[in-house]
This record gives C-alpha cells, structure tokens and sequence, in this order.
C-alpha cells in the first residue's frame, strides 16, 4: 500500500496517477450501469467507461484504437443504443426485481468466484520479464504499423470481416423490414367509407380536441354540443396509453368565475 | 507503472458485465454489459501487445470492435424485431422456443 501511495505519488509517473484516477471510477461506473433503474442511465454510464478505455488506449501507446474507441463506440454504438431505447421506450423490464428466484445471489457467488480466480491468476503469473513497450513496433507511427500488418499477415482476416460487416447490415435491413399485411386505403375508398358508413355522424370529418376557450392540448376531449365529451376528437394513441385529460376540469361550471373586486 | 494494472481491471470489467447479462432483465442493458464484457477483452488486447512489444494485440482489438460492430447492428434490430410483435425488451418474456 505504502509503495502504491509512494507510486501514486511521484509526479514522474503521470500514467500511474491517470491509472489510479480513471480505473477506479471505470469500475464504478460499470457497477453502476448494473445498478441503476433506467436504461437511458446504464447507457451513459456505459459511454463514460468506454471514453476511460479510449484513455487507457491512448496511454499504452495504441493511439488508434483509442481514437477508433471513441469514433465507433461512444459515437456509433452508443447512439445506435440510445436510438434503440427511444424507440422501445420504457417499460416493466427496466425494474431491478429478481423475477428467477434465487438468481441473483448464485450470479454473484459466480462472479466473485470467477474474478477472484482470473484475478488471483494475474498475480501469479509472471513472464520472467517486464513490459518491452511499444516504442521500437510504434517507431514508424503506430498507424502505419497496424496498416502493414492488416494488410499483409492479417489480409485474409481482414476481407472476411469486410464481409461481416455487409452481411450484418443486410440482415439488420431483413430483421427491420415490416411487410404491409393489408392494401393501402387509397383515396376513393377512404371516401367511401365516410359516406356509406353506418351514420353520417362523422362524414364532415371528425371534431378535433380541445375544450374550446378553455383547455385546446391535443389530449383534452372536444365536448359535444350538449355538453358530453367526444372522444373520437382525441388520438386513440393517446386514449389507449391513458393519457387522455379530463375534460371536466376545464368546464365552465367548475370555474372560479367571480370577479375579485378592485381595491 | 506496472502494466498488469490493467489486466486486473479488465478482468473487473469483464466481471462486472458477466453479471449483468445474467441478473438484468431489459434486454439492452444485456446488450450494454455484452459490449463491455468485449471492451474488457480489448483492453487486455491492448495491454498484451503493450507487454509483448509487438502491434498484432492491437490489430486483434480492432477485429473485436469490428465484430462487436456487427453485433450490436443484427442485436439490436432483432430486439426491434422482438419488440414489435411482443410489445416487451424483456429477456424473460421472449420464451417462445419454449412452448
């Protein structure tokens, strides 16, 4: 501990002090994403850990993939993520309660288990020697280093994965088309069914919503003339997800409407 | 700095999003912690070509992102998928195979 702190605390190690700074925090915000309710929370957190790895990278001298780190993970995959969310919303699968009875405590056992064995491992292995570094592999600049070998031992590799990558978006264009199961209504047939309709109620079009003068949001019923709210002028989207106002609160009748004298 | 630092924490992390797949139920929080468990397998990548001096660590983080890449593309639009016909991201309802 004593030659951590002595590590830590040598300005001539600047690795050592971003390590110890940024590490810990990593790993707090990798708990965190486990922890957290939303999902919109575990996908920040996870932007922030992938940011310290593009750190990490940087520091050990592969300062492309660092910045490949940041382009593709924190500006492609987390937006793709984020995208995701927005149109999956919110729903029950966001809480944290254990649904497998018992689950919970054997992952744990299992992961405390597991790392302590990689982690134990670790310690204990040793190369015989130290870290060579990259400094001779990066002495033409490590860009140029990787491109030669991508593009002679690992050419082969290298255009199988090309082909991934455009197998991959054909099957994402597969899994996100959605055949029409019906015809489009055209026109004449839509007009039709206005006015060969079981009334003629609603031939003008439908009323839009609104409690006029008083109340006009999108989620508030238009009321009839006598009096009774019309609730096909509100988006049945609206109606089915229950947010439809009640109209009652803005009804003349329930309105304070004396006139507070003027002093 | 001793650089097997880094080894112990990307075994952390892989760690930590191990348990995530198995106790989270949304299934993009399962992706998420899927991603991290590979970005932890790339930082030990990166650090192995640092201890070994040669860049062939790097190139094989580099074929992890672009697989990852891959993934997440054909996941997340099966989740949509799944979404769509079932109303639900979590990971316990979609037991269709099951019945």
């Amino acid at each position: 501990m004593l030659e951590l702190a002595l590590e830590v605390g040598q300005t001539a190690k600047p690795e050592a002090v971003m390590f110890w700074i940024l590490g810990p925090l990593a790993v707090v915000a990798a708990l965190g994403m486990l922890l957290v309710k939303k999902a919109v929370h575990s996908a920040i957190l996870m932007a922030f850990v992938m940011i310290v790895l593009a750190i990490f990278y940087i520091a050990q001298d592969a300062a492309f993939l660092g910045i490949v780190q940041i382009v593709v993970y924190t500006g492609a995959v987390m937006m793709l993520f984020l995208f995701i969310l927005m149109l999956v919303g919110v729903d029950s699968s966001d809480s944290l309660t254990e649904t497998i009875r018992g689950l919970r405590p054997i992952a744990i056992t299992a992961a405390v288990g597991f790392g302590g064995l990689m982690i134990s491992l670790l310690g204990h292995a040793t190369l015989g020697r130290g870290a060579v570094g990259l400094a001779q592999a990066n002495a033409e600049g490590n860009v140029e280093g990787l491109a030669q070998l991508l593009f002679s031992t690992y050419v082969w590799p290298f255009e199988v994965v090309s082909s991934l990558l455009i197998t991959a978006a054909l099957g994402a264009m597969v899994l996100a088309h959605r055949r029409r199961t019906s015809t489009r209504p055209t026109q004449r047939q839509l007009s039709i069914n206005r006015f060969r309709g079981d009334s003629l109620g609603t031939a003008a079009g439908l009323p839009g919503p609104g409690v006029y003068a008083r109340h006009n949001a999108v989620d508030v019923p238009a009321l009839l003339p006598d009096g009774t709210p019309a609730a096909e002028s509100v988006n049945a989207t609206l109606s089915a997800r229950g947010d439809m106002l009640d109209y009652k609160k803005f009804d003349l009748s329930e309105v304070n409407t004396k006139v507070e004298e003027e002093k | 700095m001793d650089a097997s630092n880094y080894l112990y924490i990307s075994a952390l992390l892989f760690t930590i999003g191990a348990v995530g797949v198995v106790v989270r139920r949304n299934a993009i929080v399962v992706f998420m912690c899927i991603e991290l468990m590979l970005n932890a397998a790339n930082l030990s990548f990166v650090t192995f070509s640092r201890i070994n001096g040669d860049l062939d660590g790097q190139v094989m983080a580099f074929f992890t992102m672009v697989v990852a890449a891959c993934e997440v593309v054909v996941g997340l639009a099966i989740i949509v998928t799944i979404y769509r016909s079932r109303r639900s991201a979590s990971v316990d309802d979609a037991s269709l195979l099951k019945r």
